[in-house]
């Protein structure tokens, strides 16, 4: 079987997998990185949204033998046991932007390619940036809500 | 899915030999092929991987845009070279599915894939785009054979499209209210040379086509009007849940004259529309 090395969320790991292991499959099944979530499985709901080598990809359709000597960052990535959330994360959380927290992990991975591409965007420009993560409980307005609140906080942690 | 064989070639040269073989298909970002082949649509023995030995130059050549076949959508959206010289191209692109999809999915990709409501193969065909591949040069109105197919034989890459500028171009789509691809887009184009190009994808049955009627009617000269109640498609429509033939045939015909009133207006670029959308052409 074929083998791949990537680092995930700072780890070095090598692993045998098939040609047709799908990156999400490899996170949550081979690496037990279960916040990653699979959900329509067909490229559209943005649950399975990850970084590799920075930009949100889905990893439902993504091989894991593409990220071979890949640095790929999941939701575990962004704040490690015992220490503070990530400003998105708290922002998702003070905003209650989530229901049944099924699409978060990719809102808020996707909410971080936002922040890296447009900094704080209007309203209208979050929502349509959204277009590929789908929730059904929440009807979006925290979702937009957080977003906004955890890009100022980005921004203004590094200004 | 079933098992491939998955090859990261190190050069194109590799990557044609390895092509050519039986069973064997080409992948660029995947984000129609991977998705296709869960679908069960395709199922290859060997995939081969170009990402990385495909150029993704962003250039002005001779006066026309050159994009290599790696350029990611999220790339050709935001290059500085195309928002300068072929601003609705990037605006175009940036359109493309979303913005993960964006950051995956390659020009190369979508030319070979030539997706039945694709965006790229209205922007080839209105604009005269040329596909260059490891062997040849083709002009895109023998590049797109039908839904989903082209004319690569196995074993030829793409490497590249050139795209001519011009000042006068504009799309409009309107979208699938559930999986928002274009239900019916029209790029409109005064090439070059003078004359009127009209594309449309989503609509056909066999995938994008220039609508030689509407460019006709446009050799009177480019304004909207010219294209009121010019009859008929002449292609079969495509029929779906969400719209039959005839309502695909008005939209074609509304889309038509928005994308050539906003190509000869002040700001040409790209306008997205969907249920709901507060300005209505009647």
């Amino acid at each position: 079987m074929p083998a791949v090395s990537m680092t995930v969320n700072g780890r070095a790991v090598h692993r045998e997998v098939e040609g047709r292991t799908m990156l999400v499959d490899f996170l949550r099944e081979q690496l037990g990185l279960t916040g990653t979530h699979v959900g329509c499985d067909t490229t559209q709901c943005g649950a399975c949204v990850v970084h590799v080598n920075g930009l949100a990809i889905k990893s439902c359709t993504m091989l894991a033998l593409q990220c071979d000597s890949a640095l790929v960052t999941t939701i575990e990535g962004l704040a490690p046991p015992g220490t503070p959330l990530h400003p998105m994360q708290a922002a998702f959380r003070q905003h209650h932007a989530l229901q049944c927290g099924y699409c978060t992990s990719g809102m808020v991975m996707m909410a971080l390619d936002i922040v890296r591409r447009l900094g704080e965007p209007d309203e209208a420009t979050i929502r349509e940036e959204l277009k590929g993560n789908i929730c059904r409980c929440t009807g979006y307005h925290n979702i937009v809500k957080a977003i906004a609140a955890g890009a100022a906080a980005m921004v203004a942690s590094h200004a | 899915m079933r098992d491939f064989v998955y090859h990261r070639p190190a050069s194109l040269e590799e990557a044609r030999r390895l092509a050519a073989e039986d069973g064997a298909l080409l992948l660029a970002g995947g984000q129609t092929l991977l998705r296709d082949m869960k679908r069960g649509r395709h199922a290859p023995a060997s995939l081969i991987d170009v990402t990385g030995i495909v150029s993704k130059q962003i250039e002005l050549r001779d006066g026309a845009i050159w994009i290599g076949a790696g350029a990611t959508h999220a790339e050709v959206a935001s290059s500085a070279v195309l928002q300068q010289h072929l601003h609705v191209l990037a605006a175009l692109v940036g359109h493309i599915g979303d913005p993960a999809v964006r950051n995956r999915g390659t020009m190369g990709g979508a030319l070979a894939a030539n997706e039945p409501a694709g965006d790229y193969p209205a922007a080839c065909l209105a604009l005269g785009a040329t596909v260059h591949t490891t062997g040849r040069n083709i002009a895109a109105a023998d590049f797109f054979v039908d839904n989903g197919r082209t004319m690569l034989e196995p074993g030829e890459i793409i490497t590249g499209a050139t795209f001519p500028i011009s000042g006068r171009a504009a799309y409009v789509k309107f979208l699938n209210p559930a999986a928002r691809y274009a239900m019916v887009g029209v790029f409109a184009a005064s090439a070059a040379d003078g004359g009127p190009r009209i594309a449309v994808t989503g609509a056909g049955t066999h995938g994008a086509f220039r609508w030689q009627e509407a460019e006709l009617a446009l050799t009177a000269g480019f304004v909207a009007e010219n294209l009121r109640g010019i009859g008929p498609l002449p292609e079969r429509l495509v029929e779906d849940l969400f719209a039959d033939a005839a309502y695909r045939g008005h939209l074609a015909e509304v889309l038509a004259r928005r994308a050539v009133a906003l190509a000869s207006g002040p700001a040409p670029g790209v306008t997205v529309l969907t249920h709901g959308s507060r300005e209505i052409d009647r």
